[in-house]
């Protein structure tokens, strides 16, 4: 019983997650309103974390699964990279490597810069 | 073999468990960045759906069950970020400056991209918002009028890219701090790159997941300013 009650907690959560989706003008999709919400709930004490501890810690552990799907599905989209074809792997990889360089490097600082300061 | 395959309800799933765990035993034996568990299964399994004459749509009315519990699987990072909280208290302010530069980068080197190679308007607007995940990315780039499908694709393959590249970028640059790492896979390459940190270490997957929602959000914001920039 344990882990249906758990489920049905993360997927109540993301029911509100969508109904805050519907309600909202904003382009921010449910899921991020649910984890939000359940962060908050778990901050506040109104969820204790051994109510969604074991099936959660499921759930994000076979996550990259899920992306599966829809990736395949690139291969009906095919045709409209055809005309981008030079611009977008340069946009893909140039991008990508600077983006997790530099906020990597100045998390890294940062973290450096104030140890140094505290000692 | 559309016909077969259209009737069965669970061929769509299984075969992508089955070649993800072929994945993870490709990785396991050639500990190279190529043989990445969903790059490999990806590309498997568009490689039997061509060779086998089997319809996209056909392969999704099974494996659409995975993708069910996506936004649920979201939800629960809020898990592991709970419980790395006092961490996060103590480094946010690394935390945020590493999110906000991550997220200026991306909208800076997409416009200088842009802008080099003379993309017009629209190209650029549809390109902007690929760092993010899929589900805020694709919102903002049809808010600006952008190419929705060009974007999800943009931001896929930046998450697979993101996933099998982290490892060597960190050695290269030499990036050691956990909570960095984190930041850096969850700003550069959203969920997909989460995933790789959670494979890394718990404080990577939760400041990665951190990362998502908050350089989404900052995204929004950025990407509409960014947007009325002539390219």
């Amino acid at each position: 019983m344990k882990y249906i009650k758990q489920m049905g907690i993360i997927l109540a959560i993301s029911f509100v997650g969508e109904l805050l989706h519907h309600f909202l003008p904003l382009p921010i999709p449910a899921s991020i309103y649910g984890l939000a919400l359940m962060l908050l709930m778990l901050q506040t004490k109104l969820l204790r974390l051994h109510a969604v501890r074991e099936t959660g810690k499921f759930l994000v552990e076979i996550m990259p699964i899920m992306f599966v799907p829809a990736m395949v599905g690139l291969v009906d989209d095919w045709h409209y990279l055809k005309p981008i074809w030079l611009l977008f792997p340069i946009v893909v990889v140039v991008v990508t490597i600077l983006v997790m360089l530099v906020s990597a490097a100045v998390t890294q600082l940062v973290i450096r810069w104030e140890k140094k300061r505290d000692e | 073999m559309n016909e077969f395959f259209g009737s069965t309800l669970f061929f769509g799933a299984v075969i992508t468990i089955a070649f993800y765990e072929c994945g993870i035993l490709l990785k396991r034996k050639f500990k190279l960045a190529l043989f990445n568990p969903l790059l490999i299964c990806v590309v498997a399994i568009i490689l039997f759906l061509v060779l086998t004459g089997t319809a996209y749509s056909v392969y999704y009315d099974g494996a659409k069950y995975i993708s069910y519990l996506l936004t649920p699987a979201t939800v629960c990072l809020a898990i592991p970020l709970y419980e790395q909280m006092e961490l996060l208290k103590k480094n946010w302010k690394a935390v945020m400056a590493g999110i906000l530069s991550g997220v200026l980068t991306s909208l800076t080197t997409v416009f200088a991209l842009a802008a080099l190679f003379h993309t017009g308007r629209a190209l650029y607007v549809t390109l902007l918002p690929k760092s993010v995940t899929t589900a805020i990315g694709v919102g903002i780039a049809q808010e600006l009028g952008g190419v929705v499908t060009i974007t999800a694709a943009a931001i896929i393959l930046t998450g697979i890219f993101g996933n099998m590249i982290a490892q060597t970028v960190y050695r290269v640059f030499h990036i050691t701090e956990p909570i960095a790492r984190g930041v850096g896979l969850g700003t550069a390459a959203h969920a997909i790159g989460t995933a790789r940190a959670m494979e890394m270490g718990e404080v990577e997957g939760a400041m990665s997941s951190l990362s998502i929602a908050v350089a989404g959000v900052v995204t929004v914001v950025g990407a509409s300013l960014f947007a009325n920039l002539p390219v």
